[in-house]
């Protein structure tokens, strides 16, 4: 192990540029840590986002070494290429400054995609009851533990060729949310995730999967969406 | 019809044509593998599909599945990959479907003919 | 003078299998009207069609089909892998699949070079 770590971090906003930094190689050293050493030790002024620190608030997803990953989980030892880290912010989203994105676009879609709970009950009706095994349920959990963490949006290239395009996290939402039993929005939400920007943009590269920190698979919620969006079709219902 | 309806529609029609297409290029490919063998002669071919009535109906077809499935591949592409406005990339996907449309039906008829000299 | 970001993100199997399928989408599509304005001068006739035949007889013309047989099959491939992702229930091993695909057009591709000459 080398004692120190050559780290270049991109400094400034969209037309930026790298700086580099020299911080002591540690044993369980996230790329996070490496972050938050220079910024309290060597430079102040760093600008980045992090919150919880254990995986589950998705607030600290860097581009490191050219891949986007969740920088709290991520141990230096796993990426650094022969003691060197280069440490960018998210591609596909605005830089504000430094390693901080403007998250707006990212979340704005997950509204446009129906990604709000619509409830068919009220608190003064019984529980739902779901067995956990059944078709739906299953098709659901496979994708709600998604941390919005934006490392999908970010690896997706269909996202940089449409601005518009409604990106792998949003639409994974609302796979979760069609296969929901007690919502009630039905095909409202399939006409929002429908079309060119909707799931049919998609082109399955698979980058959404590939990179994930949580190990989800977008493309296979948007091959859903888009099962679901024929049935509509050949119905005549959309 | 709304504007995800329409895109939904172009979208299933292209998935359509590729089973259409998956089916035809297969024999297609088989075809050519078989027949390239010992030489092509124009009397081999001629034999083949000439006045062939089902050969002509299965390139037909084949014919019509790449003039629907070919160009919304290439307006994609086009709106992905080049900052074409989307009316002229419509309009260059309209352009090309009609051309595959014609330049392969006429070629399909030819060989049709060639057999009823 | 503004920083150059390191971009690694495509380089995995199903980035490259949709590559590949874009790539030999776009070449097939252009390729389209050629091949059908070639078959259309060629079939004014048995004497035409033969003479068109002799020209391909050369190696390097036949170098090149081998290769329009190639990307056919591995958009014919890949497109067959894209409708069972999209239209069947879904498979975690997308990179078999792929990989499945590549190999398959490439033996397409030898079985044609195997039988032309």
């Amino acid at each position: 192990m080398e004692d120190m770590l050559a780290v270049s971090i991109w400094r400034g906003g969209e037309d930026g540029e790298f700086v580099s930094y020299d911080v002591p190689r540690l044993e369980n050293q996230t790329v996070l840590d490496v972050v938050t050493y220079v910024q309290r030790k060597l430079d102040p002024g760093l600008s980045y986002r992090f919150a919880c620190r254990v995986g589950m608030c998705g607030s600290c997803a860097m581009t490191v070494n050219g891949r986007a990953r969740w920088t709290c989980r991520t141990h230096v030892s796993r990426v650094a290429d022969d003691g060197r880290l280069e440490i960018a912010p998210l591609r596909n989203l605005p830089v504000v400054k430094d390693l901080s994105v403007d998250m707006v676009d990212f979340f704005d879609k997950w509204a446009k995609a129906g990604g709000a709970f619509s409830p068919t009950k009220s608190r003064a009706d019984d529980f739902a009851a779901i067995p956990p095994g059944d078709a739906k349920r299953r098709q659901a959990n496979a994708g709600i533990e998604c941390i919005g963490c934006a490392v999908c949006y970010t690896s997706c290239d269909v996202v940089t060729w449409k601005p518009g395009y409604l990106g792998p996290a949003a639409l994974n939402r609302a796979w979760t949310l069609v296969n929901d039993t007690r919502d009630g929005l039905g095909r409202a939400r399939l006409r929002l995730v429908a079309g060119d920007d909707g799931c049919l943009g998609c082109h399955s590269q698979q980058g959404c999967q590939e990179h994930c920190p949580k190990s989800l698979s977008p493309t296979a919620a948007i091959a859903g969406l888009k099962r679901a969006v024929v049935v509509a079709v050949l119905k005549g219902k959309l | 019809m709304s504007v995800e309806g329409i895109q939904s529609r172009v979208w299933l029609a292209q998935r359509l044509s590729a089973m259409v297409l998956a089916v035809a290029v297969t024999v297609h490919l088989g075809g050519m593998i078989l027949a390239v063998q010992g030489g092509l002669t124009a009397a081999e071919i001629i034999q083949r599909v000439g006045g062939n009535g089902v050969a002509a109906s299965f390139y037909g077809i084949f014919v019509l599945a790449a003039a629907v499935h070919a160009p919304i591949g290439l307006r994609t592409v086009l709106l992905e990959m080049t900052a074409l406005n989307p009316r002229v990339a419509d309009g260059v996907a309209g352009v090309f479907a009609v051309a595959v449309l014609v330049l392969g039906l006429r070629a399909v008829l030819g060989f049709y003919q060639l057999g009823a000299v | 003078m503004a920083g150059q970001i390191k971009v690694t993100h495509r380089n995995h199997a199903t980035w490259w299998a949709f590559a590949l399928h874009r790539l030999s989408g776009v070449a097939l599509a252009l390729f389209l009207p050629v091949h059908f304005l070639v078959l259309g001068l060629a079939i004014q006739g048995e004497a035409a069609l033969d003479g068109a035949l002799i020209w391909t007889e050369q190696p390097l013309v036949k170098l090149a089909e081998a290769g329009l047989i190639v990307l056919l099959a591995a958009h014919l491939t890949g497109g067959v892998r894209l409708l069972a992702l999209e239209f069947l229930p879904w498979r975690d091993w997308q990179k078999t699949l792929a990989a499945l695909a590549g190999g398959v057009s490439l033996a397409v591709g030898l079985l044609f070079l195997v039988n032309a000459f």
